[in-house]
């Protein structure tokens, strides 16, 4: 990795160096601006600072950050449509809204500068994969209220790249365009390009043989076994990208060519990590909920955001030569997060159970329903090509080693179903891995 | 000397067997024979056809999995004891049968029975030592 330090370098990537010592101070300095904005600005913000009985000026060292209130999804959807804005109308030039993973719309705003730090971070995020001027970004992220779509968007043009905004969808014209246009780059959900993958083979297309070599994937929960087939099968460098709209939408962290785990860009979003029932703070390196603060946003700053992705900071030196810590790749949200007989079980555990038994492609989906007030898990999985037999033995053995090794990793008997191919919904935006059927 | 098999998965709930059935009537292809196995919770079509690469090709392009067997073909005449008399080469030669199925042929009076072997190439060569009957796979969808 070292030797491409130079050849991957953008100067808008310099923050990602900064010695600790610095961006610490930078980060200190940018909070205490953000809690001022917020307490001014933010009737509810102020309301919790007033009945903690806090100021923002007992801000006064990183430490303190985790004396501040959270704020919660829940708040935004409460003071939905403008509630928690800090800017005046006539300073928001950008709105968008998500329907976020639970249902109901949030809002949330940009200012002019806003924008200008979002593209910031998608540029450092290009740049961190190795991306450059030159390249030509398929960018198909859903153009439109979703953040995704013009995020990416922006920081590929600033990066001084060919953007193509195919948008999400059609996968016939995604396919013809990444090879008529000789696309190096694609953006989207990794569940959208394993589609793609599954397409290009009928549409012939073979994505080996195109210039593509670089996957920027994200708005969805993955795992490492995904990214090896992606890789495997199409012949690109899949990276992670993470972000949400409540803070900016993508980039607030990033992987870089060591495909570590993404960096966050600490000098505009500040990561802790706390225990999921207390709240309390937890140490780089243990597990819990990521809470986000944001350094620099104007329109709408978020002190302590709940993010309920569970993951893990690391501040070990990564080889690329970064200074901001990475995050553990996010293959779990406590939203999607199921308790079954009084067992928690995330999406992300059958996944990887049905990605060890050989050839099972992760096309799934898991359906709860309650009969006579016990709970019941199926899970549906697509018949493939490669588990396929003639022979009635052959599948029923397939289907005994999913149930298997999802008992292994969850803990729990869950009734395996083999459906027809291309039965489960396939999502050109997030996949939708939980059905719950229980009347509660 | 081998029979080419399509194999489907079908999902055990109405309609499942008649999609295929029905889309390779509208394409125009004649069904051989066939066989379904039936699991709980799902079934496997089992089919003969004379254009199997274009059937293939035209149920995967539906949708369907479909997997290629190598089948043998072996003609009997059509009257008691025909199978039986296969079975014992079969049984002596210590060939394991994972499934078989039957169809009778219309312009002579034989039937056909179609065997799935493990390893079809030696069957072939058993079969044939002891003088049974198996077709190539041209000549029996030539008659049909």
């Amino acid at each position: 990795m070292k030797k491409n330090l130079i050849a991957s370098f953008h100067p808008a990537s310099a923050p990602d160096f900064l010695p600790l010592e610095q961006l610490q101070a930078l980060q200190l300095q940018r909070i205490k601006g953000m809690v001022q904005r917020a307490y001014n600005h933010v009737a509810l913000f102020r309301k919790r600072m007033d009945n903690a009985g806090m100021e923002p000026t007992d801000v006064r060292s990183l430490d303190d950050v985790t004396k501040l209130p959270f704020t919660v999804k829940t708040d935004l959807r409460d003071t939905y449509p403008f509630g928690l804005f800090a800017s005046p109308m006539k300073d928001i030039v950008r709105l968008h809204a998500s329907t976020g993973t639970t249902g109901k719309p949030i809002v949330v705003a940009y200012t002019k500068e806003d924008i200008e730090v979002w593209t910031n971070v998608m540029v450092r995020s290009f740049a961190a994969c190795g991306l450059h001027a030159g390249d030509v970004i398929q960018n198909a992220y859903g153009y439109g209220l979703f953040t995704g779509g013009l995020g990416a968007h922006y920081g590929a043009e600033a990066l001084g790249a060919t953007v193509i905004p195919i948008s999400g969808g059609n996968t016939q014209r995604q396919l013809m365009v990444m090879k008529d246009f000789g696309s190096t780059a694609i953006c989207c959900t990794p569940s959208y390009f394993l589609h793609i993958i599954e397409q290009a083979p009928e549409l012939g297309v073979k994505l080996k043989e195109l210039p593509l070599r670089v996957g920027v994937f994200g708005a969805e929960p993955w795992t490492e076994s995904m990214r090896r087939r992606i890789e495997a099968e199409s012949g690109l460098k899949a990276y992670d990208i993470y972000g949400l709209s409540e803070i900016i939408g993508p980039g607030v962290a990033m992987e870089c060519e060591c495909q570590a785990g993404p960096h966050i860009f600490e000098d505009w979003f500040y990561p802790e990590i706390i225990d999921l029932k207390t709240g309390k703070p937890l140490p780089d390196g243990e597990e819990g909920e990521l809470v986000l603060t944001t350094l620099g946003k104007q329109a709408m700053p978020m002190i302590r955001y709940r993010t309920r992705d569970i993951t893990a900071l690391t501040s070990e030196p990564c080889e690329c030569g970064r200074t901001l810590r990475r995050i553990q790749r996010i293959g779990r949200r406590s939203d999607d997060m199921f308790i079954i007989r009084g067992v928690n079980v995330y999406p992300s555990q059958i996944e990887t159970a049905l990605l060890k038994v050989e050839g099972t492609l992760p096309h799934y989906q898991i359906i709860l329903t309650r009969d006579k007030g016990l709970d019941e898990v199926e899970v549906q999985v697509e018949v493939t090509k490669e588990v396929f037999g003639d022979t009635v033995g052959a599948l029923e053995e397939v289907q005994r080693n999913l149930g298997h090794s999802i008992e292994t990793l969850t803990g729990l008997r869950m009734k395996v179903r083999m459906v027809q191919p291309q039965t489960i919904t396939r999502s050109e935006g997030k996949a939708k891995r939980v059905i719950d059927q229980r009347k509660m | 000397m081998k029979l080419k098999q399509l194999s489907l998965f079908l999902e055990n709930k109405p309609g499942a067997l008649s999609r295929p059935v029905r889309l390779l009537a509208k394409a125009r292809f004649n069904i051989v024979t066939l066989s379904i196995a039936d699991a709980n919770q799902f079934g496997i079509l089992r089919l003969i056809l004379r254009d199997w690469e274009k059937a293939k090709k035209l149920l995967e392009k539906n949708g369907f999995v479909v997997k290629i067997t190598d089948m043998v073909a072996v003609e009997v005449s059509d009257q008691p004891g025909g199978l039986a008399k296969i079975l014992d080469v079969v049984e002596k030669s210590g060939l394991n049968v994972e499934f078989m199925y039957a169809f009778t042929e219309k312009r002579e009076n034989k039937a056909v029975l179609v065997f799935r072997f493990d390893d079809p190439d030696n069957a072939i060569k058993i079969l044939q030592k002891s003088k049974v009957n198996v077709v190539a796979s041209v000549d029996l969808l030539k008659q049909i």
